[in-house]
């Protein structure tokens, strides 16, 4: 069975292989418009309020 | 009338002289003492290294701006502060050496009634042999600390593309330059945006590209690491930053002190106390930061620096310098105002100041190698800090000595910070992180050092548009146009 994309690095060195590597779905969600356009409102809301606590 | 002397023009010095400049009018004088003709957009210098950016598009002249803010600017590096006058004058005074304006090289003094020191840092290359030498970057690597060396990288990584095209395999060494450098985050951006460019042509599969880092683990980046919210969980930034790295096929070395230049070679020991070699055909390494080397005289004409200044170059602050170990370092020995506690007429502000000590454990290697990151204060944490010792000197001036000074201390502020791991806007990305506050206060929260609740991070295209707009936002309001001061630091 040949290995998924998301799971080729794991073999790649030790480093690697304990680290958590995000698989074909959250990638998508990481380009993903309409998801990233309702992330970006909540981030800056987010980055809003520290940036108003350190004023 | 009164007159403030701001010495240096990057986001601290800017700040604090345009706020003081609208705050104080045309009653009293502002000065800004900068060697350079442009202001440029630190963060996006990285989009230049890459070739996504051309140097017009993070700089832009200066002498206009602070004309039309009616800023008196002197394109000259600062050489001395006699902080009590001279034998013959009582008032404090500042030496300065013109950069351009026609008199290069020429040599003046300016009397002040306050001095603001934001002269940013020395790019120290000369701290490690090959890297380069009291004139600057070397010949084997390449830098984006400015926008100059910046364009200069996207050559040299043009070059490399090419050998791939051709079928030439090529190896990418990207990180710190020394054991005690700043700044990882820069290196942190370059490296992925070059992957992501590398990538985007095509030519993935004929780069080795690996990370050199003088960070103990990834995700240190020289705050001690953070702990943040992600998924329900709260997670360490080193998971966050290992996981990239593994994503992208990114290999590492951490915990690195990078002794030695050579072409295609660097040399490095570990905190093992074990010594290496990486080789490359192209590599960005971040030089160690130190103070610009101002010079500090009494009335008399003595040699006060050690007064003034800490023996890094960076300038003495109203922070706690008292050497005490690790275990016993809190958040109340950052400073709050930015005094000098000498001289109560002189302030600084951004990476000008002498931090009390690093954030990050402090390591050595068993030789006696020191390898830990220095703090890092850049960013809006300079900005908030121009700002507020801008406000400081203004009330000072209107009100008098007994004006309450203002604060913000690194303990006690916020940092969001958004890091490009490439550009595009359908298919870049960044992490998007905010940090409260910047240094851990373990007696506030003793879990982390830090609000888990104001501290976060993802990575997305979200965090790229929003990089992407902050660039865009951040020139304007240095511009001064239009409603700049409403443009949070």
């Amino acid at each position: 069975m040949a290995v998924k994309p998301e799971e080729f690095n794991f073999a790649k060195n030790d480093q690697f292989n304990t680290a958590m590597i995000p698989g074909k779905f959250a990638r998508a969600m990481r380009t993903c418009k309409i998801w990233q356009f309702i992330r970006f409102v909540i981030i800056n809301i987010k980055m809003i309020i520290v940036v108003s606590k350190s004023h | 009338m009164a007159r403030l002397i701001v010495l240096g023009g990057g986001v601290a010095g800017h700040t604090a002289a345009t706020f003081a400049a609208d705050w104080l009018g045309r009653e009293h004088e502002v000065v800004v003492v900068t060697p350079n003709s442009k202001w440029n957009w630190i963060p996006s210098n990285i989009w230049v290294g890459v070739g996504e950016m051309s140097k017009e598009e993070v700089t832009f002249d200066l002498a206009p701006v602070y004309e039309k803010a009616g800023i008196t600017y002197k394109q000259a590096k600062a050489v001395s502060i006699n902080p009590e006058g001279s034998a013959s004058n009582d008032k404090p005074f500042v030496t300065f050496e013109y950069t351009g304006q026609g008199k290069a090289g020429q040599s003046e003094e300016m009397t002040y009634d306050y001095l603001i020191n934001a002269t940013g840092p020395k790019l120290n290359f000369g701290a490690t042999p090959g890297l380069g030498d009291a004139n600057g970057l070397g010949e084997f690597t390449v830098s984006v600390c400015t926008a100059d060396h910046a364009e200069h990288a996207a050559h040299e990584l043009e070059k490399i593309m090419d050998k791939m095209r051709k079928g030439e395999r090529q190896k990418i060494l990207i990180g710190t330059g020394h054991g005690m450098c700043t700044c990882q985050g820069a290196a942190f951006e370059y490296i992925f945006n070059v992957e992501h460019e590398i990538r985007k042509a095509g030519l993935r599969d004929m780069a080795d590209i690996q990370w050199i880092s003088n960070e103990a683990f990834m995700g240190d980046f020289g705050m001690g690491g953070l702990h943040m919210k992600v998924g329900g969980y709260v997670v360490s930034s080193r998971i966050f930053t290992e996981s990239l790295f593994a994503e992208r096929g990114v290999n590492y070395i951490t915990g690195a002190h990078v002794n030695k230049v050579e072409k295609g070679k660097v040399s490095y020991e570990l905190l093992d106390g074990s010594t290496g070699e990486e080789s490359f055909d192209f590599s960005m390494l971040i030089p160690p930061f130190a103070g610009v080397g101002l010079k500090a005289y009494n009335k008399a004409g003595e040699d006060i620096t050690d007064t003034v200044f800490a023996p890094n170059g960076f300038m003495k602050v109203d922070a706690d310098y008292t050497p005490k170990p690790y275990a016993e370092w809190k958040a109340s020995d950052w400073p709050r105002t930015y005094q000098n506690p000498t001289f109560k007429n002189l302030f600084a502000a951004g990476i000008a100041f002498a931090p009390p000590h690093i954030i990050s454990k402090p390591m050595k290697s068993p030789n006696g190698t020191v390898i830990n990151p220095t703090p890092p204060r850049t960013g809006m944490p300079s900005g908030i800090m121009g700002k507020a010792v801008a406000h400081s000197v203004c009330d000072l001036i209107k009100k008098g000595p007994d004006a309450h000074l203002h604060e913000a201390s690194m303990a006690e502020m916020g940092a969001a910070c958004v890091a490009s791991a490439g550009k595009g806007w359908l298919d870049g990305q960044a992490a998007a992180m905010t940090v409260y506050p910047v240094v851990p206060d373990y007696e506030k929260y003793p879990g982390t050092g830090r609000d888990t609740d104001y501290t976060f991070g993802e990575i997305g295209l979200a965090g790229h548009w929003i990089k992407h707009i902050l660039h865009y936002l951040f020139i304007y309001k240095a511009k001064l146009k239009p409603f700049w001061k409403v443009i949070p630091e």
